[in-house]
């Protein structure tokens, strides 16, 4: 007898739900010993609708047509000297924080979805969970083939993954990632699907992939319409977990809103880093980082808190400090970044005057009262020789691990300390949304391993600046100091100078 | 509240205890109004260390770098040790006058020194 062709969704069926079985010999809670200690309650896992009926065949041939679009534009980026086609050299510094920061949390996404999908009770959640783990791996991989081109010319690219574990500014994005892994199964589903991937993603992808079509980066476009119906997916999974939750069982909606105010104000830190990355790294600029923040969060997040509000849930604590500081925060960044360029695998620069222009245009309450005053005068010392480092080595807050460079709200001149006491020690952070999250958790927090302590422990390489950065391997004199007069500008000046068009001679 | 976790009572290794640090102490030090500095600065420091050594020796060490700094009189600086008004001596230690690990200083120089 001839099988009968299922339908799809038999098919559908079949690859899921149709694979799990229920133990018999072994108890439930022995087989899923992280499903229950973090005081979630689902009592019926099949309640789980599957937001996308994807069947591990038809993903492959999905995932294989983007693949093969991607490498022939990488084939041809590297044939035709794609690097040449960027607007300016200072561009790849955004893509340089990219690899760094972001690419292994990709694959620590993907490690940590693989738990999931081993981990989680229900089949048709452990199924989107892999399918996500494939598509992190994924993403790490093309993001590492894609900027593996610019590593042939520029600096600061050739070790990240060894700086990811070490460097000051990305334990900001690895300790963010550490501290979902560590969470149980439904606090990481909570922060990553649903406050990143969800809530924030837009701040992070539209920032990075309308920045590169703007500078002329075709590479990590093209990566980012791969990754694009990817995202699509992870967005969805998001939302659908956390109202799956909430729907389970009302005892769930306040252990939800915790994780969710929780993630927010970790995902709205490391942002500090793409809003930084919007409005100073980008020759050509695609919107502001206030801009994006209105449109991405204020009014998308707004449509959404809204509608979540019929579960008892409501907007995160602390949304409005991020609506006040952000005239403030990506000049506070700027500002940590120019203070460290010796000790960082980028480079940061004067800004020009069309440049402050935009910042002034994009930033009237804020820009040139406070922030264009501290830019003159670092020209200044520039222009005389001394371009301004910082000797010290910074506070870090225990929670984002950002240096403590935010100000109070309403009062851009004076920082915000917030101190915690724990077991008969003090704990600094920078904010309250950063000491409510180390008030909730003490325990965890106080084993943070902050990059500046860490030094004066003894553990990073040595006790003088050149021994600690030939342990981060930054490359001395080429991946860091300030981008005029780096080796990279002296390159990107030669190339231009090459390809100037010649000047008609005039009839003379 | 306590962190959920699998095995109640959870706890986990405080990284920066004490004596952790060699015999120094951390100590952050912030000079308030100067903004091109980002933020606070971390030092590893002897309890010991008499206050007149970090105000002559290595305030100067971090902040001479701006040109601001030559007109400092720090004599007459108004300072703050952990969130209250301090007045210290120079001749005594950061330990006797109250500095402790992770203590925070903070100081206002010029016009605001006597704000």
């Amino acid at each position: 007898m001839t099988p009968r062709k299922m339908s799809l969704k038999q098919k559908y069926g079949a690859y899921t739900r149709g694979l799990d079985w229920k133990p018999t010999y072994q108890r439930e809670d022995d087989v899923f010993p992280f499903a229950k200690y973090e005081g979630i309650k689902i009592h019926d896992w099949d309640a789980w609708e599957d937001p996308f009926k994807l069947t591990m065949d038809a993903y492959w041939k999905f995932q294989a047509e983007k693949e093969r679009k991607l490498y022939a534009v990488i084939d041809s980026m590297a044939q035709n000297n794609g690097q040449l086609g960027i607007t300016d050299a200072r561009y790849l510094n955004a893509v340089k924080l990219f690899i760094q920061g972001v690419t292994p949390l990709e694959y620590q996404a993907h490690r940590h979805f693989a738990h999931l999908a081993r981990h989680l009770p229900g089949a048709g959640l452990r199924v989107a969970a892999q399918m996500q783990s494939i598509d992190e791996l994924r993403h790490c991989q093309t993001q590492i083939h894609t900027i593996s081109h610019y590593n042939k010319y520029f600096d600061g690219i050739h070790d990240f993954t060894h700086m990811h574990d070490r460097l000051w500014y990305l334990s900001v994005p690895k300790s963010f990632f550490d501290d979902a892994t560590s969470a149980g199964p439904f606090e990481f589903l909570t922060s990553i699907s649903f406050a990143f991937e969800y809530v924030l993603t837009n701040l992070l992808f539209v920032p990075f992939m309308s920045g590169a079509a703007y500078n002329g980066d075709m590479a990590t476009v093209t990566f980012g319409f791969s990754a694009q119906s990817d995202e699509s997916r992870h967005m969805t999974l998001g939302l659908e977990a956390v109202r799956f939750l909430l729907e389970q069982d009302e005892a769930n909606v306040p252990i939800v809103q915790g994780w969710i105010d929780k993630w927010f104000w970790r995902g709205y830190r490391l942002l500090s880093l793409v809003g930084m990355m919007m409005d100073y790294m980008l020759p050509k600029k695609v919107m502001s980082w206030g801009e994006a923040w209105e449109t991405y969060y204020e009014q998308a997040g707004g449509a959404l808190f809204a509608d979540l509000a019929r579960y008892g849930i409501r907007e995160p604590k602390y949304a409005d400090v991020a609506k006040a500081e952000k005239g403030h925060m990506t000049h506070q960044a700027w500002g940590i970044f120019y203070n460290y360029t010796h000790a960082a695998a980028m480079h940061t620069w004067d800004i020009d005057e069309a440049h402050m222009a935009w910042l002034r245009e994009k930033y009237p309450d804020t820009f040139a009262q406070h922030y264009e005053p501290r830019y003159r005068k670092w020209r200044e010392q520039a222009e005389e020789g001394k371009r301004f480092y910082n000797n010290g080595l910074p506070q870090l807050c225990q929670v984002c691990q950002i240096p403590m460079a935010f100000t109070e709200v309403g009062d851009p001149n004076t920082i915000s300390f917030r101190v915690s006491e724990h077991g008969g020690d003090r704990f600094h952070t920078c904010s309250d949304g950063c000491k409510d999250i180390f008030d909730h958790e003490p325990e965890k927090y106080a084993q943070a391993w902050l990059p500046v302590h860490q030094i004066f422990q003894g553990a990073c390489g040595g006790a003088t600046l050149p021994e600690v950065l030939d342990w981060y391997h930054i490359n001395q004199g080429a991946d860091n100091m300030d981008y005029a007069g780096s080796p990279e500008e002296e390159q990107w000046n030669r190339w231009m100078e090459g390809r100037r068009p010649v000047v008609p001679v005039a009839a003379e | 509240m306590a962190t959920a976790s699998l095995h109640p009572g959870y706890t986990g290794p405080v990284r920066d205890r004490v004596e952790n640090f060699n015999g120094a102490q951390l100590v952050y030090v912030h000079w308030e109004e100067h903004l091109n500095f980002c933020s606070a600065i971390t030092l590893p420091l002897p309890p010991q260390t008499p206050f007149a050594a970090l105000t002559g020796e290595i305030l100067p060490s971090l902040y001479a770098v701006d040109p601001e700094w030559a007109e400092v009189d720090l004599s007459k600086a108004r300072w703050m040790l952990d969130g209250a008004d301090w007045t210290p001596d120079p001749a005594r230690s950061l330990a006797d006058q109250g500095v402790g690990h992770k203590s925070l200083i903070r100081f206002w120089t010029g016009p605001s020194a006597t704000a």
